[in-house]
């Protein structure tokens, strides 16, 4: 079990490098010429190079994407003598158009996207789940139909349509909540949730129905498995049978999708950030997009895939605790 | 035997490495799961390979059609070495081979109509003309005992002894010369089997069709079979005609696996002496020392952990691989 | 010889028992008006091709066909209490403790999740609240001796997908018989396994029933199996019992039409059997629409026979005399006797 793990976790670690590579490969080599959007309209030749050599775009791609690894270590230093500043470890570039390290940017941005993306996560997971088990368990009736029909509507909308409908309805219209701003949980808890309750709704009702589908799908699979008729002929309570026999297998694959569902709507919701002006990470990412902001973009790359990595492995680890087969196999 | 070799396997070994593989994962070890064997397919005949799960005879059956390659030993068609042939050379032996399958619903597409079903293999023919298709896949259904009325249905519409014989009408329309039926009709019930392998005698007595027939009910095997391969973890334990093994039976697995099979004669089955194996079939990843049955074996002696006994003739009149053969 | 040896008291009575499916094509019937009863120290074999209802029987006998989403009528009494009318837990004290299944596949009736000494702790539990846990360990652990589990102490604690088919279905018997029901049903326990292993399994069942005295149905395809391992038999096609006999009857002496032709399709080992089989034509009917009359007569060389007989009546079950079998079969009794006389191929 441990070589198991310390094999996964060194895959995961290469996996990473291989990424890094390739994101920052990927943007050095697009045609923009990042030295010159250093600088706006004031800008001259020799500013341009100046801050060319500062930012060691002068260099060849390989040694800078070499200075780009040390800095996430140690830390990097741009420039010399007077115009010398630091963006410290883990440095992730610097942002000409923020004026900041790349950096201090992320962890700005990063808490707020963690909000929405574990409030949307826990509400989509329990609503998911839960109708998805409603709908396998009244299969053909009523309430089946009616989960359905919400599958579907969830399904159909576009995230951009729905979070402006939800804005409209609970803020512009009958004004429950007010104009979403993000406040630290810790300073202000209530105010928190007041804030992201709407995005957390946008996200649940966006991924919702998936789950529903994959639950209702998985525990009418499991119904049908020989080993839950065994556990029925045993004498156990039906209670007892779905909990023990039903859910455990049902939800297992499920695991697997969420968990890398986390990672992604981790790395940044766009348009639920866009449309709720809240100051995440997705919303940095449109904005070095616009402004061609190649530090940003390929911090923010990297930043998402890392989290996709992460929870892959998480993912996996869980596979090894929960599945005995999985467990010997290793 | 009088006839011709048409297919022939000289000493093949397949071996499957273990363990998950990809980026930084260890093969664990090798499934030996055919290892070591020769034999011959006359034209005109049908091979019978029995045994218990897991003994390699369908890994065999895939090597003998080339869709593996063998780890290594050669097979032979008509005399060419078609061991480690690649490419269009392949598929056109391989067109000379055609397969029946076990379960004939999970090997027919269930969007495409008979007709199309039965018509793609035609296509891959040499001077085809699409005109001509639907009278011949007309001429394969009538041949197999279905209705060519039925040309536009799709498999679903048809009863499990139905399809399999859909089945065997796909592999019959690129003429081949040998059909490799890998349980065909163990997945049907018993008054459709005997329909199924009286339609397969009837189908090698017209065309000279040369059959390798993979089952692990011995019956099936004694019916339809003019040569019988016993098979034990990779290895052919016995073989011979159906009355040799049957009837001279000599490897002491042969006699337990026929003692196995429930007599459908409640006077018989009261009185008979069965020999009941005990234990189950070890892995094929590490297979016993010298002779690989001799951890069920009851007559296993010292030698047996020792020497690996050889498939000889020992006096009965066909090979066998045992020490001490009855 | 009386076609049903009584062993012991019944244990189980079955009336007239109807299962229907309905479905958007329409009614599937796959059950029609069926009875038998089986006697402690007996074992009935049912046997029928697939579509002959004899799975969906033993699964209505144990309450696994759920009421709600088919149509069940009938009476199945198990030690005088009718399941289809008893309330759930009443029912549900019977599953386990008085009647007990084993199902075909061995590779999917174990929960993967759990190892296989909770699993059959669990179903000692299930009907022994207050059982210690030591209690529960010590239970599992004789019943894995019982079974033939080599290395019991060491093989309670793995999980069911390090064991082989062969040892997967001893566990599963296991946890059938751990509370001494007096009725096991097993439906087609060695289908799923090499012969070599079906011998074991079909020896440890009868062992078995000879120590706890059980009832026993045996459902399956397989007429070697019947021969075997079975005192009666119930012969099924498309949902309805064709033939009732003690096993030696029937083998000796098959009276109806459909079990002639099973017989004549088995193929035997000792023969040199070269040249066409015997078969039945054509293939089972459509369980949503039977043919009018005798659910066999489109398969039945003999129907025409009758003239329109067996397209009008479905035939009764009634004693053949001098052999003692039922059948349900419109031939009287001398030509059915006339019939078991000719040799059929085999």
């Amino acid at each position: 079990m441990i070589a198991y793990v310390t094999r996964r976790i060194l895959f995961a670690g290469v996996l990473l490098l291989v990424v890094s590579l390739f994101t920052f490969l990927l943007f050095a080599l697009l045609p923009t010429d990042p030295a010159a959007l250093t600088c706006g309209k004031a800008c001259t030749p020799e500013r341009i190079e100046a801050n060319r050599v500062r930012l060691g775009y002068d260099k060849p791609v390989t040694t800078q994407y070499w200075l780009f690894l040390k800095g996430v270590f140690a830390g990097r230093t741009y420039g010399e003598g007077q115009g010398e500043f630091t963006c410290p470890a883990p440095s992730l570039g610097y942002s000409f158009s923020e004026k900041d390290c790349v950096t201090t940017l992320i962890g700005r941005t990063l808490p707020v996207t963690a909000s929405i993306a574990a409030g949307g996560f826990a509400l989509w997971m329990i609503v998911g789940i839960g109708l998805g088990m409603v709908s396998a368990l009244k299969r053909g009736r009523w309430p089946d139909r009616a989960i359905s029909i919400f599958s579907v509507i969830g399904l159909s909308f576009p995230t951009f349509f729905l979070a402006l409908l939800l804005l409209f309805i609970f803020v512009i219209w009958t004004q429950i909540l007010p104009f979403p701003s993000y406040v630290a949980p810790q300073d202000d808890f209530i105010g928190w949730c007041k804030a992201l309750i709407l995005p957390w709704c946008t996200i649940a009702i966006i991924s919702a129905p998936s789950y529903i589908r994959l639950t209702r799908f998985g525990m009418l699979e499991t119904m049908n498995e020989d080993y839950v008729r065994l556990g029925i002929a045993k004498g156990l309570k039906r209670s007892v049978v779905l909990r023990k026999y039903v859910l455990r297998s049902a939800l297992i694959p499920i695991v697997t999708v969420a968990g890398l569902d986390f990672g992604i709507t981790l790395g940044g919701a766009v348009f639920t950030e866009s449309v709720f002006s809240l100051p995440g990470m997705g919303k940095l990412s449109i904005r070095a997009v616009i402004d061609s902001d190649l530090p940003v973009l390929v911090a923010t790359t990297l930043v998402a895939a890392v989290f996709i990595i992460v929870f892959n492995l998480l993912v996996d680890l869980f596979y090894g605790f929960v599945d005995p087969r999985v467990r010997v196999r290793t | 035997m009088s006839s011709e070799v048409i297919l022939e396997a000289i000493d093949v070994i397949k071996h499957f490495p273990t363990g998950a593989r990809g980026l930084l994962q260890r093969t664990t070890g090798t499934v030996k799961a055919v290892d070591g064997v020769s034999l011959q397919i006359y034209t005109g005949q049908t091979l019978g390979i029995v045994g218990e799960s897991g003994c390699g005879k369908s890994t065999l059956a895939r090597v003998l059609m080339r869709l593996l390659e063998p780890s290594a030993g050669s097979v032979k068609l008509q005399g060419e070495d078609i061991t480690h042939i690649h490419g269009q050379h392949l598929r056109k032996v391989r067109s000379q081979m055609q397969m029946v399958f076990q379960d004939p619903i999970a090997s027919l597409n269930p969007r495409h109509s008979v007709g199309e079903i039965i018509s793609t293999p035609l296509k891959f023919l040499e001077g085809h003309h699409a005109g001509s298709d639907k009278a011949r896949v007309q001429e394969l259904m009538n041949l197999v005992g279905l209705n060519p009325e039925h040309y536009n249905r799709y498999p679903h519409e048809f009863s499990g002894g139905q399809r399999q014989r859909i089945g065997i009408a796909r592999a019959i329309a690129v003429n081949p010369k040998i059909i490799v039926a890998d349980e065909p009709v163990s997945a049907l019930d018993v008054s459709i089997q005997a329909q199924i392998l009286n339609l397969l005698e009837k189908l090698q007595a017209d065309f000279g069709l040369s059959y390798v027939f993979i089952a692990h009910d011995l019956s099936v095997v004694r019916h339809i079979a003019d040569q019988v391969a016993v098979m034990y973890l990779g290895k052919i334990v016995e073989i011979g005609s159906p009355e040799d093994v049957y009837g001279i039976t000599a490897h002491p697995y042969t006699k337990a696996l026929m003692s196995a099979v429930p007599v459908a004669n409640p006077r018989i089955a009261a009185n008979r002496h069965r020999i009941v194996l005990t234990g189950d079939v070890p892995s094929p990843v590490n297979p016993p020392s010298g002779c690989r049955f001799r951890t069920r074996c009851p007559k296993a002696q010292e030698l047996c952990a020792q020497d690996e006994p050889l498939l000889l003739d020992r006096g009965h009149g066909h090979p066998v691989a045992c020490h001490f053969p009855d | 010889m009386s076609d049903e040896v009584r062993k012991g008291e019944v244990v189980l009575e079955v009336e007239d028992l109807s299962v229907g499916f309905p479905t958007p094509d329409g009614l599937v019937q796959a059950v029609n008006g069926v009875s038998f009863s089986v006697s402690s120290g007996q074992t009935l074999g049912i046997v029928g091709e697939s579509g002959s209802g004899k799975s969906v029987t033993a699964s209505t006998i144990m309450g696994l066909t759920n009421q709600k989403s088919a149509n069940v009528l009938g009476s199945i009494k198990v030690g005088g209490i009718d399941i289809l009318r008893a309330d759930e837990p009443t029912v549900r004290g019977l599953r386990g403790q008085e009647m007990a299944m084993v199902f075909q596949d061995p590779m999917s009736a174990l929960n993967p999740y759990y190892t296989v000494g909770n699993q059959i702790g669990e179903a000692y539990a299930v009907h022994h609240p207050g059982c210690t846990k030591k209690e529960r360990r010590e239970i599992a652990l004789g019943m894995l001796n019982k079974v033939g589990i080599p290395n019991p102490i060491q093989r309670i604690d793995e999980y069911p997908h390090q064991f082989s088919g062969g040892m997967r279905q001893r566990i599963v018997i296991a946890i059938a018989l751990v509370n001494n029901p007096r009725l096991l049903i097993a439906d087609e326990p060695t289908t799923a396994l090499d012969v070599t292993v079906q011998a074991q399994i079909l020896e440890l069942m009868k062992s078995l029933q000879q120590e706890f005295g059980s009832a026993i149905i045996l459902i399956t395809h397989d007429l070697g199996v019947v021969a075997e391992a079975v005192d009666d038999v119930m012969v099924m096609y498309a949902g309805r019992s064709m033939e009732k006999a003690s096993v030696t009857t029937l083998f000796d002496n098959p009276s109806h039409p459909y079990t002639r032709g099973l017989m004549g399709a088995v193929r035997s080992l000792d023969h040199s059997s070269r040249g066409s089989l015997h078969t039945i034509p054509g293939s089972p009917p459509s369980l949503i629409s039977l043919p009018s009359g005798c659910s066999f007569r489109p398969r039945c060389d003999l129907a025409a026979s009758l003239g329109d007989t067996c397209s009008l009546k479905v035939p009764s079950m009634r004693r053949v005399e001098p052999i003692g079998s039922l059948s349900a079969c419109h031939l009287d009794d001398q030509q059915l006797v006339n019939l078991t006389k000719k040799n059929f191929a085999s």
